[in-house]
């Protein structure tokens, strides 16, 4: 696999967790437990769709490049492709549930997209390394609020911190996929423009058992990884919950094609 | 994305025309001379033009004007987001279409620059004494954390926030995330007053 190649879909990888989380975050606006955490969680999917729109617009560029033609704009690309050609992780689709559930997706996720972007910035490709640069100062504050939370509702009230304990098992299955890298990702880490996620594995791991501890929880010890055998959602494999999330998110586009705001 | 993309840039600490005065004034005669205004007066006209959802400061003060130069015919600027996913942008470059448009420069080409990325140490201090009359705490200089490792390192006390009302440093967090996306929002314990926070990023 040469790497011009690779790169589309590895860029699609960026941009679809992006764009599928943002639009998770956007679920509750207007349904959040307080007015405060109702606007902050829609400042982390802004922050997140804003990075999502530099991913798929350079995925666009890629493609006229290595595949001829013009390559497809951000907005195609968003609301114009299938569920099996989204190439998000599964976790990021993963339902909103309550608040814990939210948290707990948002801080398994965050501590690994902090450890991500930071490789990224080191990238041989120059563009890759300036949109993770960018991206990485706005995800240290997801992953401190994300973290400040799980802490507060872990060491809460019984009830929160049953409810955190339940949310951070139940999305324990999902954290192997963002660790397993495929021959397309393989392939990029070598060529210096991509990351090997087996390498943020020890440090995430790390920082989420200090914070799951600090937090009076305990971490899940369940070895089965959905997605992870090179069969996720990063080869376009998904829960059935994309399918839904994306029904509510192209619905606008699907039935006015090429509607303008 | 309404702009065009960036392509990659040459890093500067800062407004990227400055440290070339002496080519840039003669490039400003043959500006002149070609009918054209110069860049200072290209400068000075986006220097009037307020920032849309912060309007005592404007886009030259934020930082994100990044440069702007002359290619041929064409008037080249270069702009930075301040977070990626402001959705002031759009309203930002339609302000900068219509100031330059007054100037008679209706061939401008708006390229997003990505890097280095923005920083609120790049806002004007005078800027900042501004955003505080208006009610909004100024960013910190990045980097001015309070020290809480005797507590926890993972229970984080943050930094003191001063109220902009009545200096009063008796205030807390209510969320590290506020009316717009460069904004926290914190809570006077003395007057009572809610206020925003500039966010050091």
């Amino acid at each position: 696999m040469k790497v011009e190649d690779a790169l589309f879909e590895y860029v699609l990888r960026l941009g679809d967790t992006d764009v599928v989380l943002a639009q998770r975050l956007g679920e509750w606006i207007g349904h959040g437990p307080v007015l405060e955490e109702d606007i902050a969680l829609a400042n982390v999917g802004l922050d997140l769709l804003g990075q999502g729109r530099m991913w798929l617009s350079y995925a666009g560029e890629v493609e006229a490049r290595t595949r001829g033609g013009a390559g497809r704009s951000e907005d195609e690309l968003a609301f114009l492709r299938d569920g099996g050609a989204y190439r998000n992780l599964q976790l990021a689709e993963m339902p909103n549930g309550d608040f814990a559930m939210t948290m707990a997706r948002q801080f398994y996720f965050d501590q690994f997209h902090l450890l991500l972007l930071r490789a990224l910035t080191r990238s041989t490709d120059p563009r890759v390394a300036e949109i993770a640069a960018k991206s990485a100062k706005e995800v240290t504050y997801h992953a401190e609020r994300s973290a400040d939370w799980v802490i507060r509702l872990g060491d809460g009230t019984d009830e929160s911190h049953q409810r955190m304990q339940r949310a951070i098992d139940g999305l324990w299955m999902y954290t192997g996929e963002m660790f397993a890298a495929d021959a397309l990702e393989s392939t990029l880490a070598e060529a210096g423009v991509g990351v090997d996620v087996r390498m943020l594995h020890a440090p995430w791991l790390a920082s989420v058992t200090a914070i799951v501890g600090e937090a009076t929880l305990v971490l899940p010890q369940g070895e089965w990884m959905q997605g992870a055998n090179g069969r996720g959602g990063k080869q376009g494999i998904h829960t059935e919950h994309l399918g839904h999330l994306l029904t509510e998110m192209q619905h606008l586009q699907r039935a006015y094609p090429g509607a303008q705001w | 994305m309404v702009i065009a993309a960036g392509q990659s840039q040459t890093i500067v600490p800062f407004r990227d025309d400055v440290a070339h005065d002496a080519a840039r004034d003669v490039a400003c005669d043959v500006a002149h001379l070609a009918g054209r205004p110069s860049l200072d007066v290209v400068w000075a006209a986006l220097a009037s033009v307020p920032d849309p959802e912060i309007p005592v400061i404007s886009l030259v003060e934020l930082g994100i004007v990044r440069g702007v130069a002359w290619d041929a015919g064409r008037l080249v600027v270069k702009v930075t987001p301040t977070y990626s996913g402001c959705p002031a942008t759009d309203m930002i470059n339609t302000l900068i279409r219509e100031t330059l448009a007054t100037l008679g420069v209706m061939d401008v080409v708006l390229l997003n620059q990505l890097s280095p990325p923005w920083s609120t140490d790049w806002i004007a201090p005078e800027a900042k004494r501004r955003l505080k009359e208006f009610g909004i705490a100024p960013p910190h200089v990045l980097g001015s954390r309070v020290d809480v490792t005797g507590i926890s390192p993972l229970r984080r006390a943050g930094i003191v926030v001063p109220c902009p009302r009545c200096a009063s440093a008796h205030t807390e967090l209510l969320s590290q995330f506020g009316s717009t996306a460069c904004k926290a929002q914190y809570r006077c314990l003395d007057c009572r007053e809610p206020f925003d926070y500039f966010k050091p990023h």
